[in-house]
């Protein structure tokens, strides 16, 4: 187990005070100063160094998408944005962050922003989160009145934080319809090119990292690169908060070394399946989009992104969602595609219509009022979104279906042969009913 | 995505106005924003407005788009974007019952049959005390603690049925009942019978802070600190030698 010292949320659970006096206890915005003082190559170099992968699900290096952006201010201003849009099934990561150890994300808003030469950093949180947004802002109001940020801050970068929130919709999580819905438009993703860090939100250069890893940048400052390196694998260093959700004992939050195997993680820290390892019918190792797993895969998965890349799934948010033998695995898939039906923005084609034609299809499965054929073109359909939209909610609707697909099918065929299956022609991928 | 229409007509207010106070919130929304993107305040505006009419009306939406000087046409396409606007009166009281996967699979079907027996058969339905109105929506984002609800501002997590029908209750008696986990006496999103990390006392004394290692350089008290402790590295993970590094 990793070691309490070498945890970075040292408050996950809000046992310790949020506030500023508890938050400086546990070492937030110590030497902050002299952080800053190494200049912005040598952070970037160290984030770099340190190996640090974005925590909001694809995994991009931190460091090296800082470099992105431009090397002078011209005329259009730089601003950081904080992904706090935490809505991905299974993950509730963030959430504890920022209603328990909101200071780290603000010094981390802090050093992030000095890096890419931003003066204004702009955290847009989702808005069911009102109660962490509440918290986070008393802490922003504290880390202002302390002079910790500001225009004339005791730092010596003046920078502004201000804290945003959105309506309840899940596309908002993507980096480019988070901008817009910061400008106070629909929440539909933008085509790239251009790339946020050229032209992001009032078309400014623009940098979009997730709360976890902004949050974990003052500590790999203040303890170095090699310490954080020197745990998980590598490409795959540090630490990371894994959410574990479903038919497990003791369902919980915790901060683990990366690469940690996932029966190591579910044993130790969720006090095991419900029922027995042997119990054990499917894990989603990262947030609903990514591929489900067998049991068979899941006895010796270790939890980073290059080992569930390898399994032909994601680390993702590292939201664990784990399904014991009574789960109706259809019926569990059928709900997610409910989910992604309901969350497209309704920008492209293929993802607007899909992701309803798919729920429409596994709900029929999954009373077995389907043909064998028909499992065939759901497949098919599912080849039909993936890439063929603007941005990544064709992949993460899709996959989880094909995951499912992957490994459940004997489930489905067993189904439409108990139930006597579907008695008019096999259905085909047709519009919107 | 999710097909969203205005109330009707008939069910529509003639008028909308900020109360002085919210009228304050709004104008201090506004200059979060660079001079000119006023319109980055919409969602705040109607959130606002959401939370003093209950619902979002038609003479709301155009009183935001005159605030924020927005083509109306923009602010209705950010309100029935947006499936936190309730386009349609709902109760005092909105029940919203998280039930996609994470929550189904520990009982959120319990919560809803809680909700249809306590507030209404069907969802988007005033209660006959006209106190409640329930719905189902997508991930709360507390899925260690499922299942979960949220009313007003608070969630209520680790619900089952008669859990979920006490807090109706309680409401209903006009009391304000504790929100967070309901069972398990967990505080948050530790594991049910208490925290099995993070109880090292020296991570809140001031212990371990002191002895962090400031980056080579700056600071170096404590060399111990650079490293990973044994716990953590001895998973094999050589030590990922940084470029440069072996010269």
């Amino acid at each position: 187990m990793l070691a309490d010292r070498d945890r970075i949320f040292t408050n996950l659970y809000g046992f310790h005070s949020p506030w500023l006096d508890g938050a400086r206890k546990r070492g937030a915005w110590d030497g902050t100063k002299k952080i800053l003082e190494l200049g912005i190559d040598a952070i970037i170099a160290e984030v770099k160094k340190s190996g640090l992968r974005g925590r909001g699900g694809a995994g991009f290096p931190t460091g090296l998408k800082w470099s992105f952006m431009p090397k002078e201010v011209k005329e259009r201003p730089h601003y950081l944005v904080v992904n706090a849009d935490e809505s991905e099934p299974g993950t509730c990561k963030d959430r504890d962050i920022m209603r328990h150890d909101p200071h780290l994300l603000i010094e981390g808003c802090m050093i992030a922003s000095f890096a890419m030469r931003a003066h204004i950093c702009y955290i847009y949180i989702r808005g069911e989160f009102i109660r962490e947004r509440e918290a986070l802002q008393r802490a922003v109001d504290e880390a202002y009145e302390a002079r910790l940020i500001g225009k004339d801050n005791i730092h010596g970068w003046p920078f502004d934080l201000y804290v945003h929130h959105g309506a309840g919709a899940y596309i908002c999580g993507e980096e480019t319809a988070l901008l817009e819905s910061l400008e106070g438009k629909k929440g539909q993703p933008r085509l790239k090119p251009p790339f946020p860090a050229n032209a992001g939100v009032y078309g400014c250069p623009t940098t979009v990292n997730n709360v976890e890893t902004i949050a974990m940048v003052p500590d790999i400052m203040r303890r170095g690169a090699d310490w954080f390196a020197g745990m998980g694998k590598p490409n795959n260093t540090g630490t990371k908060l894994f959410c574990i959700s479903g038919h497990v004992n003791r369902p919980c939050n915790v901060e683990e070394a990366m690469s940690i195997p996932l029966r190591e993680l579910i044993e130790t820290h969720a006090g095991g399946v419900r029922g027995g390892w042997d119990n054990l019918l499917g894990v989603i190792p990262g947030g609903s989009s990514m591929p489900v797993l067998s049991k068979e895969i899941s006895d010796d998965i270790l939890m980073d992104f290059d080992s569930l890349v390898k399994a032909k799934s994601g680390l993702g948010t590292a939201a664990v969602i784990v399904m014991d033998k009574s789960t109706d695995i259809i019926k569990a898939f059928a709900r997610l595609a409910y989910f992604y039906k309901h969350e497209s923005c309704g920008q492209c084609t293929p993802c607007r219509e899909g992701c309803g034609w798919m729920w429409r299809v596994l709900t029929r499965m999954g009373k077995g009022d389907a043909t064998i054929e028909d499992i065939d073109v759901l497949q098919e359909v599912t080849k039909q979104i993936e890439g063929h939209t603007i941005c990544a909610f064709g992949e993460g609707a899709s996959w989880p279906v094909q995951g499912f697909l992957r490994h459940f099918r004997p489930e489905i065929e067993k189904r439409i042969r108990e139930q006597g299956g579907r008695h008019c022609a096999p259905m085909q991928p047709l519009a919107a009913e | 995505m999710s097909f969203r229409r205005l109330a009707p007509v008939e069910q529509q207010p003639a008028t909308f106005a900020f109360s002085e106070e919210n009228q304050r919130l709004v104008d201090q929304w506004i200059t979060k924003y660079p001079e000119g993107r006023q319109r980055s305040a919409v969602i705040a505006a109607l959130w606002i407005g959401q939370d003093q009419e209950g619902w979002v009306t038609k003479a709301l939406i155009e009183e935001v788009a005159r605030i924020l000087d927005m083509a109306v046409m923009r602010v209705l396409e950010v309100a029935t974007f947006y499936t936190m606007f309730n386009l349609a009166p709902v109760g005092q009281y909105l029940v919203q019952v998280c039930t996609t996967t994470p929550c189904w699979l520990r009982g959120s079907d319990d919560v809803v049959a809680a909700c249809k027996k306590h507030i209404a058969p069907a969802p988007h339905t005033i209660s006959a005390d006209s106190k409640f109105s329930w719905m189902e929506v997508e991930c709360l984002g507390a899925c260690v603690n499922a299942p979960v609800m949220q009313i007003g501002k608070d969630f209520y997590e680790d619900l089952d049925s008669p859990t979920a029908e006490r807090i109706f209750e309680a409401l209903r008696r006009g009391e304000t009942p504790k929100a967070g986990p309901q069972q398990h006496h967990r505080h948050s999103s530790e594991p049910e019978g208490g925290a099995l990390t993070l109880n090292d006392p020296k991570l809140y004394d001031g212990g371990y802070a002191r002895e962090v290692m400031r980056r080579s350089g700056v600071d170096t008290t404590d060399a111990e600190a650079k490293k990973p402790t044994q716990g953590a590295s001895d998973r094999e993970a050589p030590v990922q030698k940084p470029p440069g590094a072996a010269t």
